[in-house]
């Protein structure tokens, strides 16, 4: 079987389970690959020895015939996670050399379920960025490029690394999280599937805290069956996540039938923005007439408080931020910067956060202190979360109105260049988060699906929005959305 | 609201990070580019809307009180910068 490495999740677990291909197999096949696409700076930690073991044991239980759907498939892990005995810095400096003693529930769960790890994936410094530009390990690389410019490209953030792995079939699949975009903005960037769940359906247990009233975990896949595959061994009910919900886990893949005949598909008019480039606005359309042709009912609606939600999230998410970091203060893990003569825990604490944390992560530590301090919490941090509180109103009253998914654009364009957003202001680079945001604040599921390409060739995504706890309805009309574009482009390979 | 040098370090050392003099100004420039952009909050109505405590409908769960964990010091202490004698170690606090 040629090129084992870009076979999709549900084509690798029907070989398997037919004797037609090993899990050693394609695991060696991914190695390979990952080996020879350094330039993509996709995979910082590799364990190629781990994921030889767990192939082997993946084998040995597909053969003896009582092996789960992820049972010796291939993944990378976004560096967010705790990974036992293997290192997992957030892409930070200041978690340099930290070995966890424990292992995050969903890499439990998907190794339990007899997954296999090829290593740990670039991203944005705690999750903080839309470019994979704020790592301390150096930029992830986008294997995609316009055209024949061969310019460097971001594969967006902040699970970057991800994305790119994915794209450019480093391995079967990948875990992202998602906080503001983080999962649903690279896969649009680099042409694969995202989904983050409604909040609460994936533990945050052992995944590195960025803002832990948005955090969400979730599947980087190359189609929306095998994000469904993977959701569902993600899934499920963890006691040592107090906001875990104890609710039974569908059987996501069973319901994908591609059938939305008489689904009602809201288009939100204050998506629509000014200066949107025409290509986002003729995909988006397209994406409309897709569904409609499909059986589904459009409607018009409104989502008053969409342009309030960027705003709102930058306070939210840097006031979350500067307390969940504030425990890298050098004693327990991670970086102590080197003291002078005379020095006590209070310049170990500063030099520590100054010299560990970079400028991105350092600039919304200080914007959270800033909004939660004494005289500024009211006029910021409470009403930015009285906003919050409309924005996932607006949601509640379509849905109430009959609304069972929303259509939107996954990015405001697509892929830029690296380096091409340096002499930005910060507000710039936020703005990627746009058409994404809100599903954090509303704690709902959001998937991006890859459903054309931009005038260079560069791949262009959709965003869906369900129902809280329905990702499966939401798969489903993916699904029928998937199978109407028929995207089908790959990158050229270059690296 | 404008953030001048001085607030911007007041505010560094509540985050307790070190910023070096010479960099103030343009830290400062950074915090009003932000706060300029979450000031549209204002144009809100935000009379008698609840702030959002959690995003979906929860209790907060208990379980029963009893010790599940414990015994751990040496993975407790693995990563640690400077670890001694089973103890966190760290620079002086008390003269």
């Amino acid at each position: 079987m040629a090129e084992l490495n870009k076979m999709t999740i549900a084509a690798a677990r029907d070989a398997l389970r037919k004797g037609d291909v090993t899990s050693a197999e394609l695991t060696e096949a991914c190695l390979s690959e990952i080996d020879s696409a350094g330039a993509l700076n996709a995979f910082v930690h590799h364990t190629p020895e781990i994921a030889r073991a767990q192939a082997a044991a993946a084998d040995a239980r597909i053969k003896a015939g009582d092996a789960p759907d992820m049972c010796g498939i291939p993944l990378g892990i976004k560096d967010l996670f705790c990974t036992k005995g293997v290192p997992s810095q957030a892409a930070s400096n200041i978690l340099k050399g930290f070995k966890p003693e424990y292992e995050s529930t969903v890499t439990s769960q998907l190794f339990d379920a007899g997954a296999v790890m090829l290593g740990k994936l670039n991203m944005d410094e705690f999750a903080m960025g839309s470019s994979n530009e704020t790592s301390a390990y150096g930029n992830a690389v986008n294997p995609w490029r316009r055209g024949n410019d061969d310019s460097a490209l971001t594969p967006g953030g902040s699970s970057g690394g991800s994305a790119s792995a994915v794209a450019a079939d480093l391995c079967l699949a990948a875990t992202g999280t998602d906080t503001g975009g983080s999962i649903r903005q690279p896969a649009a960037f680099t042409g694969i599937t995202g989904i983050k769940p409604t909040y609460g359906r994936v533990s945050r247990w052992g995944v590195v805290a960025f803002a832990s009233s948005l955090d969400q975990a979730g599947p980087m896949t190359k189609d929306v069956r095998d994000a469904a595959i993977m959701l569902e061994a993600m899934c499920g009910h963890d006691a040592k996540d107090s906001t875990s919900a104890d609710l039974a886990v569908p059987n996501f893949e069973a319901m994908l039938t591609g059938d939305i005949k008489g689904k009602t598909i809201g288009i939100p008019r204050e998506y629509r923005m000014d200066g949107m480039p025409e290509e986002i606005e003729k995909l988006w359309a397209e994406g409309t007439e897709m569904l409609k042709a499909a059986g589904a009912k459009i409607v018009d609606i409104s989502l008053p408080h969409t342009k309030y939600a960027l705003p709102a999230y930058y306070v939210i998410a840097p006031a979350e931020a500067s307390s969940n970091l504030a425990r890298y203060d050098g004693v327990r893990y991670g970086h102590r910067a080197k003291l002078a003569a005379g020095d006590g825990i209070t310049e170990m604490y500063e030099k520590t956060r100054a010299e560990g944390f970079g400028h991105e992560v350092q600039r919304r530590v200080m914007v959270g202190t800033y909004v939660l301090s004494a005289g500024f919490y009211d006029a910021y941090y409470n009403r930015a979360r009285k906003v919050r509180t409309l924005i996932k109103r607006d949601f509640e009253t379509v849905f109430a109105d009959g609304i069972d998914a929303i259509l939107t654009p996954t990015t405001p364009s697509a892929a830029f260049g690296l380096g091409e957003m340096s002499d930005a202001d910060p507000i710039a680079m936020y703005l990627n988060d746009v058409f994404t945001v809100t599903v954090n604040l509303a704690g709902l599921p959001g998937i991006a699906v890859p459903t054309g390409v931009d005038k260079r060739g560069l791949p262009l995504g959709l965003q869906l929005i369900g129902r809280p706890w329905e990702e499966g309805d939401l798969l489903n009309t993916a699904y029928a959305l998937e199978q109407a574009a028929g995207f089908v482009a790959k990158p050229r390979k270059w690296w | 609201m404008s953030i001048d040098k001085d607030t911007a370090a007041k505010v560094a050392k509540l985050a307790r990070i070190r910023v070096e003099d010479a960099d103030l100004p343009a830290l400062a420039e950074e915090f009003n580019a932000v706060l300029g952009f979450i000031e549209q909050l204002s144009e809100v109505d935000v009379e008698g809307v609840e702030p959002m405590v959690s995003v979906t409908p929860m209790r907060l769960p208990r379980r029963v009180d009893e010790v599940t964990d414990g015994g751990q010091q040496a993975k407790v202490l693995a990563n640690a910068p400077d670890a001694r004698e089973g103890f966190f170690a760290v620079p002086k606090v008390v003269e």
